[in-house]
């Protein structure tokens, strides 16, 4: 089968030959379809400005497909010749199958920080296959009207937090917290992994759950969901079937005092136009805690292994990685903040306010990114579930946190 | 009386066979033959027999996925025949009594939800059901139901119900449309002659025009039974692949987009998605045998 | 009916009219304010969407953007035309060969008939899409990526099962007089399946275009991963990207959806006519 596969797949890419780009053309697989505008009218100009006689065409899939649909197109050798990664398993999966390059040694490297690049490299370090290109970071963003009104400054601990909620919900005239369950990821990326660093002390205590030094049942874990379990009372009525695009819309018509966030969504409230708002990071559990923020490696491109242009298409990704690049990113796609070593000004003052958290706090990436959700049961699913489930109230903390534990003993062997 | 072959068969056959066979029926074996095997993380695949079937009964993880799919599944094909299939019949049979006015526009009307995309059909029952933006809530409390209401769509126990009734009002066009035809197909002599001798419209619809439709009733009711256990672009498009809350609505469909393509972190199986989809095609075609050799052969063609 | 209308019976006979109109008109309702909901939301600002999503269009609200966006996108322009195009050609092929099909399986005594007619339902039980990564190694290898007739084929070998299934349904059901006669004028096979059984069961000929054109219509995954190339894009491919990763511009695929039903509503209004024209030609006999 694997042999008579390969005989297909190199019968097919010599016979596709004809139908390929030819030299100085590539095509560009992402799922950053809200970008193709950003791509088509400033990136790509200024990449054929620097780069005469290489076009690049921007060919987006939209995101929820976008991983079976380009893992189909790779094993059929139909797929661009670079391809958006996503952060860790998904496309180390994709490096192990040898579908994308190998990147070791490119000097444009160099220009990102180990932290950044682990995200797409085997997990020894030796191999990279993707340059990293931006990252997102969690918090929460809150209606300036609202709160000026009611006398509220946004809050730094827990229980700020929760006053000034409380005092939202007093004055009745909006919804404190806009937040659903029916599309269940923003209750794990955006919720679980956005406050619970400042339970779990971030990357430490992401790392001894990997090491087996933890489990999901300690206290400090648990903990995370037991808040959640206060939220409820903040949401809007019939949570259970709003959607991400409804908190989206309830807090851009200012309708809701307090939006769990990610950067990425700056851009939108900012084009909606009227809505006044500002940031904070994640509160922590007390006055004088040292606080951490969710600053997840988000994007990054590399070479699909069967491209015939690779040529161009590591001119490309020097570009990707270039200062230049990181600059109008970071700029032009608000909320999206270039991974690399580069000093760059952030204009525009949302995300200016999130990239500043960076220096007051401590970064750590998304809790399950890495190694976790190897095994079955996916645990990434896993979360999605039991996270909804307990802002739902259907299930305790404690269950969840039985739950995801146990799913993932069921494969994973603590580290000797 | 069937004639005797000659070259014409071949001519009438061979373009539709092989089409089909290229294209439909050599992919899909190709595919179910995977579910022999299995794939270690550099994608080789070895031959591994019926280990994934294995896993597929008997690792608790897995088979209590499959066993929530099979039994959500059974419950949206028992609502769709329980609801969609009586109202088809209805429609069909009102909008084939003679003389009734404006039959055209209402058949046009009545099929035009099976013409819209799946993302629109989506939007516009969330936008309908949202607690947040009131439609369904107003009406309600309009006509004094209104602590009835619920966030129907994000509750366990509700939201299967719900993605069933959309997709009933999706669907009942198709039914609706191949009733119709077999009722019109039967000639009006026969109706005449029954309406002469004095039998009023519901005794000519009993015993006469539903008696002449029932092998179009199994087609029907097979078409079903096959389009609900392959259900997928509706619960994709209103709940996403995960199939929320909580599972409620994952159906064998969802459940092998999952396996097979992966889904976020979860890499997709080939292997496992084959064997998953061996096992939904052999319960298809179980399902599908017994109501031929249970119902089916019994009711007559009749030729006319 | 030759019957005296006396005021009961003509009383009864409004009674069952109303009630008819009732069941109808009600179930139409039904079915139409979702519909009509889609398209006055599609002249609406998002923020008109869902601050009063019952409301019609106000001065302020209204907006024709999502509209403009599609109609004065050339790109959106062709992506019609590819629609129509993979459709119209996969239909007309499907009825055409399914026909064929459908005649030689009902008609002709051969040794696996029964065998070749389980063969072809088979694939009504199964969807198609199983066999994705084969069906796109196999285009890869005819150096058919990124083109229509790669759609065309798939969505032909899609149709067919059904079709072949539903016609000989209603194959079976052509007097077998009719063609022992046409035989005994010496009539040939081919005359007989073009000129006698064709034209009799034009209603089914209709059913089975009507449904089988709405899927491939419809379809977003066979264009997704057979010929995403901005030449080759569907309608529906191309409404995707209005479907950001976190946020919808639902003006525009609202207009774009709206639009793209139009199609398939006058296709389906042809082929009603048909359907009529086929009974009250007197279709059986």
């Amino acid at each position: 089968m694997n042999a008579l596969f390969r005989t297909l797949a190199l019968g097919a890419i010599a016979a596709a030959s004809a139908t390929q780009a030819s030299a100085g053309a590539l095509t560009l697989e992402s799922w950053r379809t809200d970008d193709k505008a950003l791509w088509d009218t400033v990136l790509l100009p200024a990449f054929t400005k620097a780069h005469p006689g290489i076009t690049v065409k921007f060919l987006p899939t939209a995101s929820p497909e976008y991983n079976s649909v380009v893992s189909a197109r790779l094993a059929s050798g139909s797929a661009g010749d670079i391809i958006a990664c996503r952060p860790f398993d998904v496309s180390l999966d994709l490096y192990k199958k040898g579908r994308l390059d190998k990147l070791n040694g490119d000097p444009v490297l160099a220009n990102f920080p180990d932290a950044a690049k682990v995200a797409w490299q085997t997990d020894d370090g030796r191999d990279t296959y993707c340059v990293p290109v931006a990252s997102v970071i969690h918090g929460f963003f809150y209606n300036k009207k609202v709160f000026a009104d009611l006398g509220l400054k946004p809050p730094a601990t827990e229980p700020e937090f929760f006053a000034a909620l409380d005092k939202v919900k007093a004055a009745g005239k909006v919804v404190p917290l806009a937040l659903g369950t029916a599309d269940q990821w923003d209750t794990s990326q955006v919720v679980f992994t956005g406050i619970g660093p400042n339970y779990w002390k971030g990357e430490e205590g992401r790392k001894a759950l990997i090491e087996g030094k933890a489990k999901f049942t300690d206290p400090q874990f648990v903990a995370v969901w037991q808040t959640m379990t206060k939220w409820p009372a903040y949401m809007a009525k019939g949570y259970q079937a709003q959607t991400y695009g409804d908190s989206q819309t309830l807090f851009a018509s200012g309708k809701a005092a307090v939006f769990p966030a990610g950067s990425w969504d700056i851009a939108f409230f900012q084009k909606e136009g009227g809505l006044d708002f500002g940031a904070f990071p994640p509160p922590v559990r007390k006055a004088g805690d040292p606080c951490y923020i969710s600053d997840h490696a988000d994007i990054g491109m590399g070479i699909n292994s069967a491209s015939k242009n690779k040529a161009d298409a590591k001119v490309f990704l020097d570009w990707i990685g270039s200062q230049e690049f990181a600059e109008l990113y970071t700029n032009k796609a608000t909320g999206f903040f270039s991974l690399s070593k580069f000093p760059i000004d952030v204009q525009n003052p949302v995300a200016k306010q999130m990239v500043g958290w960076r220096a007051q706090c401590k970064s750590t990436i998304r809790l399950n990114a890495q190694v976790m959700s190897r095994g079955e049961p996916s645990m990434e699913n896993e979360l999605w579930n039991v996270n909804s489930q307990v802002l739902n109230l259907k299930m305790t903390p404690q269950a969840a946190a039985a739950r995801i534990e146990g799913g993932y003993e069921k494969w994973h062997k603590t580290a000797p | 009386m069937k004639q005797k072959s000659g070259w014409h068969v071949l001519v009438f056959l061979a373009p539709a066979v092989l089409v089909y066979t290229a294209f439909s029926a050599w992919p899909l074996l190709a595919t179910l033959r995977l579910s022999l095997y299995g794939t270690d993380d550099t994608g080789a695949v070895s031959f591994a027999g019926l280990a994934n079937f294995h896993r597929l009964l008997f690792e608790d993880h897995w088979f209590g996925a499959f066993r929530n799919a099979m039994v959500n599944n059974l419950e949206f094909f028992a609502i769709n025949s329980l609801v969609q299939n009586p109202i088809a019949l209805l429609l069909a049979a009102l909008l084939s009594l003679r003389g009734v006015r404006g039959a055209t526009a209402y058949r046009t009307v009545l099929f035009l939800p099976t013409l819209l995309s799946v993302v629109i059909i989506g939007f516009t029952w969330q936008l309908i059901l949202s607690p947040l933006w009131g439609v369904t809530e107003k009406l309600m409390t309009a006509i004094g139901l209104g602590d009835w209401f619920g966030p129907w769509l994000g509750q366990e126990s509700t939201a299967l119900t719900t993605v069933s009734l959309i997709s009933v009002w999706q669907f009942v066009g198709i039914p609706m449309m191949l009733i119709y035809a077999a009722l019109i197909a039967i000639p009006d002599e026969i109706v005449e002659a029954a309406a002469v001798e004095g039998a009023g419209p519901w005794r000519i619809f009993w015993q006469i025009r539903l008696p002449l439709i029932l092998p179009t009733l199994g087609l029907v009711n097979i078409l079903t039974f096959v389009g609900n256990f392959n259900a997928f672009d509706l619960i994709y498009a209103v709940k996403g692949a995960l199939a929320g809350p909580n599972f409620s609505t994952d159906l064998l469909g969802t459940l092998f987009y999952r396996t097979f393509f992966g889904y976020q972190s979860e890499m997709g199986s080939a292997t496992m998605g084959a064997a998953l989809a061996t096992l939904k095609i052999l319960v298809i075609l179980v399902g599908v045998g017994l109501y031929f050799f249970a119902i089916q052969r019994r009711l007559q063609r009749f030729a006319l | 009916m030759s019957q005296i209308s006396t005021p009961a019976r003509r009383a009864a006979g409004i009674g069952r009219a109303a009630l008819v109109h009732l069941t109808l008109g009600g179930y139409s309702l039904l079915v139409l304010f979702p519909i009509v909901l889609v398209l006055l939301n599609s002249f609406k600002t998002r923020q008109g969407i869902f601050d009063d999503p019952l409301g019609l269009p106000t001065a302020l609200t209204l907006t024709l953007s999502g509209y403009a966006k599609v109609m004065g996108d050339a790109a959106m322009g062709h992506m019609f035309l590819n629609s129509a195009i993979v459709t119209g050609v996969a239909l007309a092929a499907i009825l055409l060969l399914g026909a064929m099909a459908a005649w030689g399986l009902t008609e002709y005594g051969f040794r696996g008939n029964r065998l070749l007619s389980l063969f072809l339902a088979f694939g009504i039980m199964v969807p198609i899409r199983l066999g994705s990564v084969a069906i796109l190694q196999t285009m890869v290898a005819l150096n058919l990526v990124n083109t229509l007739t790669a759609l065309v084929l798939v969505y032909i070998a899609q149709g067919l099962p059904l079709a072949v299934m539903i016609l000989s349904e209603f194959m079976h059901q052509v007097p077998q007089e009719l063609k022992d006669a046409a035989r005994c004028d010496g009539v040939g096979e081919y005359r007989i399946f073009f000129q006698v059984v064709l034209p009799l069961i034009r209603p089914a000929i209709a059913t089975v275009a009507v449904f089988t054109m709405v899927p491939i219509w419809n379809d977003l995954w066979f264009p997704l991963i057979l010929a995403p190339s901005e030449e080759t894009q569907t309608i529906t491919l191309g409404v995707q990207q209005f479907i950001g990763q976190y946020a919808t511009d639902w003006n525009g695929v609202l207009a774009a959806l709206s639009l793209a039903v139009l199609p398939i509503l006058v296709l389906y209004a042809l082929f009603s006519r048909q359907l009529i024209r086929g009974i009250t030609a007197g279709a059986v006999k």
